[in-house]
């Protein structure tokens, strides 16, 4: 076996516990929330009688030892529970949503790079300039607007006012059914699918929720690329490298970009766990059905199954993002290497 | 072919529903209004009623998709709004009934033309299957059910293929009612029966996602946390074929977002709107505002709190309660005001103003009586929930009831837990409730909210008049020559000992732009039947 392949298993060895952790704490957090799920799952005009016979159909009316061995064997066979309020196994529930916020989530950093990283580096090269003016408003303007408000405010100017922007109903607009599922990213399946009618209308669907996300996410991206910039280009080797008489291009990007990416990189990678939990606000307000709407409701309704489902794949998603991430690194630094650790 | 040809053939051709989910684009959108697309901010979670964890946005499945044997007729309202009629019950699946001299027995003649959606013939047996299964799934089924007398299978029997009868254990005037209210629908019971399992004999989770009825509109689609598009049943003997050919009820969570698209027009019904928007938009579009029948919006006394044990208490109370700021501020003036009415009680209108207002002068008369002239401090509970009325209602009330020393602190309890405090455990002692009652009657309202440990009693309210008043009527024919003598002695000790203070009575708001013939029914959900695009 190759080093970099153990190394890589070790990693994932360790992430073990982690998990098993996450469990526990989601299981119990959950049944230490306050409401009780027979109660409001009874409906309306429930009478004592009927809240007992919803609390035996849950399961609830067992010790939670007994709900705990349940569940987590339950969960060493593949099954998360059914969700109670939508009446599925939790693993469809997220199968149908994770892949909408992520299509959401990776268009707007992918946007919010596109924008932010060239910018911080143009500031950090003309420390002063109109560029790293422009750079500090939109950096200020982007963690100051609350993702809701940018998001209504959008809605209002392109949708309202102008019209160019399609009605904000979600993924796609009525008047189109979804693309054969392959992957749930709507842009990949339609393209997949060979209908570029379908593609650009979910297209048209994502620019304003992924922009009033980009616009929240590129201030730290933006921020970070200048400061760690600037670092770069004061330190001793570009110093050298200009020095030794090489082209601005190559000590810009050769040198000094490639070792400031590594900062740039970590806090992508805190950024993008950050904001598919935190996106819920943009996917109410775009109709977007989402993971974090979908764990909101369930949190609202003492929903058990999926509260700990999305725990559990939130966990699992940041492990292995923070594996890419770390291997991320020994492309960008060869001198970092799993092997050293 | 291509599938861009496919889609041009499709748009310009007519189609069955049974097509429809293969389609990529909606047919013939751009043709008049034959499909009408409706918002609303609350989330269907299941098409089956009987499924425990239903919630109430669900229910307009078991409406539109499938019948009962009767339903409620149409009335035109004082306003010139179309409402459901409680006093007049019509024939949905069935043709005509009778009911045997004693009361007890209730016989039902089905439709003989009356077919399921795959063109088998509506039985008796599918009525006896889909009541069985009402009484016996439990939860909030089961428990409407009782409601109205029904309680056990064996008081279903279906005779022959048309004939279906009730037998009571005692007479009611809310049996037939409770028939038409959405829990009693009929399922076609062949087609449940093939997909039930040993576990799950009532097949809870094949119709959880499959309907099988014979209602006014099929479930063409349902992409659960986002839309549910209805497709018109051109079969449907239940009443008179839907305008519309196709409805799409579309989740939009943000009201914000709500509001721009009813306002752009791009959606036709914008369903359960705020207070505030329907205000707002009324001269801009059409918006109905009608007021729920039978539901009140409280401010409840707890009985285990002991200030509220004195009655002078609870009258002081209300008379420093500052109803008209309330209901312009919270309310925005929809519904109607449930104070300042008159002293004596000469009919049987049910929601009715109490005869209090605000005056601060009588309020402290009455603390000065009681056994804390000094005031005290007392928590005031809102649900979070519905903190869109409550909040500005309780700061309100708390403002007021400073200027007579009673000092108040607003606590926000989550809407997971509201539930259980306020009305399970009672353990609240000063709080906001809004019991709404399905069937229009004041002796159902009553048993709900001032009976003893009744579920939205949440006053811990007892007086053992009310308590006899309330079993006698509760079941007595309206037109019995002592039931408005009773009914009028009930309001007259609620409203003397006032446990719970009325405020005012909320309205179910409803933008249309782009449609017409919306029907108010006591369900508070879309009845798609009736209504018809412009």
């Amino acid at each position: 076996m190759s080093a970099p392949l153990r190394a890589v298993l070790w990693r994932i060895l360790q992430t073990v516990p982690v998990v098993f952790g996450v469990v526990v704490i989601s299981f119990v957090l959950t049944r230490a929330l306050p409401g009780d799920p027979a109660v409001y799952f009874a409906g309306a005009m429930a009478d004592e009688q009927s809240i007992e016979e919803v609390r035996v159909a849950l399961g609830l009316d067992q010790p939670l030892w007994r709900q705990f061995f349940l569940y987590a064997g339950d969960l060493l066979q593949g099954d998360l529970g059914n969700s109670i309020s939508t009446g599925q196994p939790v693993l469809t529930d997220l199968a149908m949503r994770l892949p909408a916020s992520l299509e959401l989530t990776l268009t707007a950093l992918l946007l919010a790079c596109a924008i932010a990283i060239p910018l911080g580096v143009l500031a950090a090269v003309r420390q002063g300039s109109w560029v790293d003016h422009l750079c500090r408003v939109l950096v200020t303007a982007g963690v100051s607007l609350p993702t809701f408000f940018t998001g209504i405010l959008l809605i209002y100017i392109f949708y309202y006012l102008l019209g160019i922007a399609p009605s904000p109903l979600g993924r796609l607009d009525f008047i189109y059914f979804e693309p054969p599922r392959v992957t749930g990213f709507y842009l990949i399946d339609s393209l997949l699918d060979g209908d570029p009618e379908t593609f650009f209308a979910a297209l048209r669907q994502l620019i304003l929720p992924a922009t009033t996300l980009a616009l929240f996410t590129l201030a730290p991206i933006a921020r970070m690329t200048r400061a760690s910039m600037l670092t770069a280009l004061s330190s001793d080797y570009i110093r050298t490298a200009r020095a030794a008489g090489l082209s601005g291009a190559m000590v810009l990007f050769g040198y000094a970009f490639r070792n400031a990416l590594l900062p740039v990189v970590t806090t992508l990678g805190m950024v993008f766990s950050f904001v598919l939990g935190a996106n819920v606000l943009v996917e109410k307000v775009f109709a977007w059905p989402g993971i974090g709407s979908y764990a909101v409701e369930a949190l609202v309704v003492s929903d058990y199954a999926a509260i700990q489902g999305f725990v559990l794949a939130m966990a699992l998603l940041f492990v292995f993002l923070n594996l890419v991430i770390d291997l991320s690194y020994t492309l960008i630094d060869p001198r970092i290497r799993f092997a050293a650790k | 072919m291509t599938h861009t040809n496919r889609r041009t053939f499709l748009k310009t051709t007519a189609l069955g529903a049974a097509s429809l989910p293969f389609l990529k684009v909606m047919p013939a959108l751009a043709e008049g209004r034959d499909t009408l697309v409706v918002v609303s901010g609350q989330t269907i979670n299941s098409l089956d009623l009987h499924r425990v964890g239903t919630n109430r946005a669900s229910y307009q499945v078991a409406i539109n998709c499938y019948d009962r044997l009767v339903s409620f007729g149409t009335k035109t309202l004082p306003t010139g709004e179309l409402s459901y009629d409680y006093e007049n019950i019509v024939p949905e699946l069935a043709e005509s009934w009778s009911l045997s001299d004693d009361g007890l027995v209730i016989t039902f003649k089905l439709k003989p033309n009356a077919t399921f959606w795959d063109g088998r013939k509506v039985t008796a047996e599918d009525v006896k299957w889909s009541f069985d299964r009402a009484v016996s799934v439990g939860g909030f089924p089961t428990t409407q059910m009782r409601a109205g007398g029904l309680s056990k299978p064996d008081q279903f029997a279906a005779p022959d293929a048309e004939t279906f009868t009730v037998t009571l254990d005692f007479p009611s005037k809310l049996s037939l009612p409770d028939l038409a209210v959405p829990v009693p629908f009929i399922i076609n019971a062949e087609v449940a029966k093939a997909n039930a399992t040993v576990e799950d004999p009532w097949a809870m989770e094949y119709l959880h996602q499959n309907p099988a009825g014979s209602g006014a509109f099929k479930v063409a689609r349902w992409d659960q946390g986002q839309q549910l598009v209805y497709e018109r049943n051109d079969d449907w003997v239940g009443g008179p074929v839907p305008a519309v050919q196709r409805v799409i009820v579309r989740e939009v969570p943000s009201q914000s977002t709500r509001r721009a698209l009813i306002e752009r027009g791009d959606v036709q019904v914008s369903f359960d709107i705020p207070d505030r928007d329907a205000f707002e938009l009324a001269d801009k579009m059409t918006v109905h505002s009608t007021p729920i029948e039978n539901c009140i919006h409280c401010a409840c006394l707890n009985t285990n709190f002991e200030p509220f044990q004195d009655a002078n208490v609870r009258k002081a109370i209300a008379w420093a309660i500052p109803y008209e700021a309330i209901f312009n501020t919270a309310a925005y003036g929809r519904g109607a005001p449930m104070w300042g009415g008159p002293e004596t009680v000469t009919d049987t209108q049910w929601p009715r103003p109490f005869p209090y207002t605000t005056n601060l002068d009588t309020a402290r008369e009455f603390l000065a009586k009681s056994n804390y002239a000094d005031g005290f401090s007392v928590p005031l509970s809102i649900s979070l929930d519905l903190a869109a009325w409550m909040e500005p209602t309780a700061l309100l009330i708390q403002e007021s009831l400073e200027k007579i020393g009673i000092s108040c602190t607003v606590e926000k309890i989550p809407g997971a837990n509201w539930r259980t405090v306020a009305l399970v455990d009672k353990s609240l002692a000063f709080h906001l409730e809004n019991f709404g009652g399905w069937l229009n009657t004041p002796d159902y309202y009553f048993f709900w909210a001032y009976q003893k440990d009744k579920l939205f009693n949440s006053s811990n309210y007892y007086n053992e008049e009310v308590e006899e008043l309330t079993n006698r009527t509760l079941h007595m024919p309206m037109d019995h020559p002592e039931y408005a003598g009773l009914i009028q002695r009930m309001f007259e000790i609620v409203m003397d000992d006032i446990p719970r203070i009325p405020l005012w009575q909320p309205a179910l708001n409803v933008a249309l732009n782009g449609a017409t013939d919306y029907e108010f029914w006591f369900h508070r959900q879309l009845d798609a039947r009736p209504i018809a695009g412009v």
